[in-house]
C-alpha cells in the first residue's frame, strides 16, 4: 500500500457521489479550510460532481495568503539590511507586500535564499558566520514544530548566527474568528488533515457544541475529500454535529504530542495580523520569553512605512469566504499567476490561483 | 504549504532517516516522530516527518469504502 492511489479509485468514488446525492436534501453550505483542501477539490473536479445543493466555500487555510502586508513588508525591510540572508520557504518569494516583495529586494541585492527545510537554513548559517540568517516563519500548525525544532537546534548546536521571524497562525482561533463573523452561514466544516495530524480533532469541538456546525477532519486524497462530505452530510441531515476523523491514517485525536511539546516549548500564543480579517487574540505563534534571542526584532532594527493594499484585489473577502476570484475584476485580467497582484494569485494554494489553473467550468 | 505526502523509512541514524518515495531517497529529521521505524510509512512536511501512518486505520477506512459502494 502506498497510502496514495487506493483513495483515488474512480468507481468507488462514484459510489460516494451516489450516497451523498441520496443523502443531502437540503441547500447547505461546506468550507474547506485548507488551501490544500481547495487545490485537490479543484484538481480532481470535485465541485462540479457535488449534487447543486452542496456549495463548497474556500477558506483562510493558506498562509502565504493571509499575512499581513505590514508583516511582508517588515520581512522586506530586514532583507534590505546589510550582512543578513533571508532563507524563506519559495511561496513568499514572489508575494507582493505594500512596496515591494523579496524577489524584488534580491534583485536589488538582497541575499533571499529559498530552503525546503528549517535543516537547510540552519546549514546556510553554520556556512556563512559572518553573516545573520533569518528564517521567514509562516505556515499553520503542521509547520510551525519543524520551525520550532530548528531553534532548539540551534540553541543545542550553539549557532549564534540563527533567527527566525514567527509570524506563523493557528487554526481554531480563526475558523471562531470567521465563524463569529456571521457572514457566510456555513453548515459544515472540512478541517485540515496536516494541521490536524499535529493538533488532533479534539480542538475542534468548540464547532459542533457552540455553533451547530458539522465538522469532519480529511485527508486530500479524492475519496478522502469525498468521504469528508459524505460524513459532514450524514451530520447535517441528522442534526447531530460532532468532530468526526476521515483521515484516521493521519490524524489521531490526540494529535502528535512530540510535536506539540516541540511547538510549545520555543512558541506562545499571541495575537496575530490575518489579510482581511485584521488583528485577532491569541491566533498566532510568537517566540517565548527563553528564546528571545532567536527573535530578530530584538536583534536588528527596521523602519517601514504605513502598509497598504493594492487597488482593486480583493484577496480579503476571498478568504473570509464572502466573495470568489470570480467576483475580483482584476482576477484574470491584471491579476495572473505570471503577474500577480495579490497573494492568493501568488501562492499555489491560494484560491485565486487555484480558480486559474482548474476552475474553467466555473 | 501544508502539504505532506507519504514517505516510506528506508533507514535511521539517530534523529535522522532516509526516506524513500517512489524511489527517490532524502535525508529528513525524526524530531517530532521519535517513535518511527524502519519500514513505517510518514507523512513528510519541509523535511520533518509529522506524523506515523497507521496501516491499520487505511485499511479500515478502504472497507468503509467498499462497504458503502455494496450499497450505492
Amino acid at each position: 500500500m502506498k497510502f496514495t492511489e487506493e483513495y483515488r479509485n474512480p468507481e468507488l468514488g462514484q459510489r460516494l457521489l451516489a450516497r451523498i446525492r441520496h443523502n443531502s436534501t437540503q441547500p447547505i453550505k461546506l468550507m474547506e479550510f485548507c488551501g490544500g483542501h481547495t487545490t485537490a477539490i479543484f484538481k480532481h473536479g470535485i465541485r462540479q460532481l457535488l449534487p447543486a445543493n452542496i456549495e463548497m466555500l474556500s477558506g483562510p487555510g493558506c498562509p502565504v495568503c493571509v499575512t499581513a502586508n505590514a508583516d511582508l513588508d517588515h520581512v522586506i525591510a530586514f532583507a534590505q539590511l546589510p550582512d543578513v540572508i533571508i532563507a524563506t520557504f519559495g511561496d513568499m518569494i514572489r508575494v507582493p507586500g505594500s512596496y515591494s516583495s523579496l524577489q524584488m529586494a534580491k534583485a536589488e541585492g538582497g541575499d533571499i535564499r529559498v530552503v525546503y527545510s528549517t535543516q537547510d537554513a540552519l546549514q546556510i548559517a553554520k556556512d556563512n558566520p559572518d553573516k545573520s540568517v533569518i528564517f521567514v516563519g509562516i505556515g499553520f500548525e503542521t509547520t510551525a514544530p519543524a520551525i520550532a525544532a530548528s531553534i532548539l537546534q540551534a540553541e543545542r548546536e550553539n549557532i549564534p548566527n540563527y533567527y527566525v521571524i514567527s509570524l506563523h497562525k493557528l487554526t481554531p482561533p480563526i475558523m471562531k474568528a470567521i465563524l463569529d463573523l456571521g457572514e457566510i452561514g456555513l453548515n459544515g466544516i472540512i478541517c485540515p488533515g496536516h494541521v490536524s495530524a499535529i493538533i488532533g480533532s479534539h480542538p475542534y469541538q468548540f464547532i459542533p457544541d457552540n455553533y451547530n456546525i458539522a465538522c469532519v477532519v480529511t485527508g486530500f486524497e479524492p475519496l478522502d475529500i469525498l468521504l469528508g462530505v459524505d460524513m459532514l452530510t450524514s451530520q447535517i441531515e441528522t442534526g447531530q454535529y460532532k468532530v468526526e476523523i476521515a483521515y484516521r491514517r493521519g490524524v489521531k485525536p490526540e494529535g502528535n504530542k512530540q510535536a506539540i511539546k516541540i511547538m510549545t516549548t520555543v512558541f506562545e500564543a499571541g495575537a496575530a495580523n490575518w489579510r482581511g480579517i485584521g488583528t485577532v487574540p491569541n491566533s498566532g505563534l510568537k517566540i517565548n520569553s527563553n528564546y528571545q534571542r532567536f527573535d530578530p526584532d530584538n536583534n536588528f532594527h527596521v523602519v517601514t512605512h504605513p502598509p497598504k493594499e493594492a487597488a482593486g484585489c480583493v484577496c480579503g473577502s476571498i478568504l473570509r469566504g464572502v466573495k470568489t476570484p470570480l467576483d475580483c475584476p482584476l482576477f484574470r485580467n491584471t491579476c495572473t499567476p505570471a503577474d500577480p497582484v495579490g497573494p492568493c494569485m501568488v501562492s499555489a494554494e491560494g484560491s485565486c490561483a487555484t480558480y486559474y489553473h482548474y476552475g474553467d467550468n466555473l | 504549504m501544508c502539504l505532506a505526502i507519504p514517505a516510506m523509512v528506508k533507514s535511521i541514524e539517530g534523529k535522522q532517516a532516509v526516506i524513500d518515495i517512489d524511489g527517490v531517497t532524502r535525508q529528513v529529521s525524526l524530531e517530532l516522530t521519535p517513535e518511527a521505524k524502519v519500514g513505517d510509512y510518514v507523512l513528510l512536511h519541509t523535511g520533518f516527518a509529522i506524523s506515523i501512518i497507521d496501516p491499520e486505520e487505511a485499511e479500515e477506512t478502504l472497507r468503509l469504502l467498499r462497504e458503502i459502494s455494496e450499497v450505492y
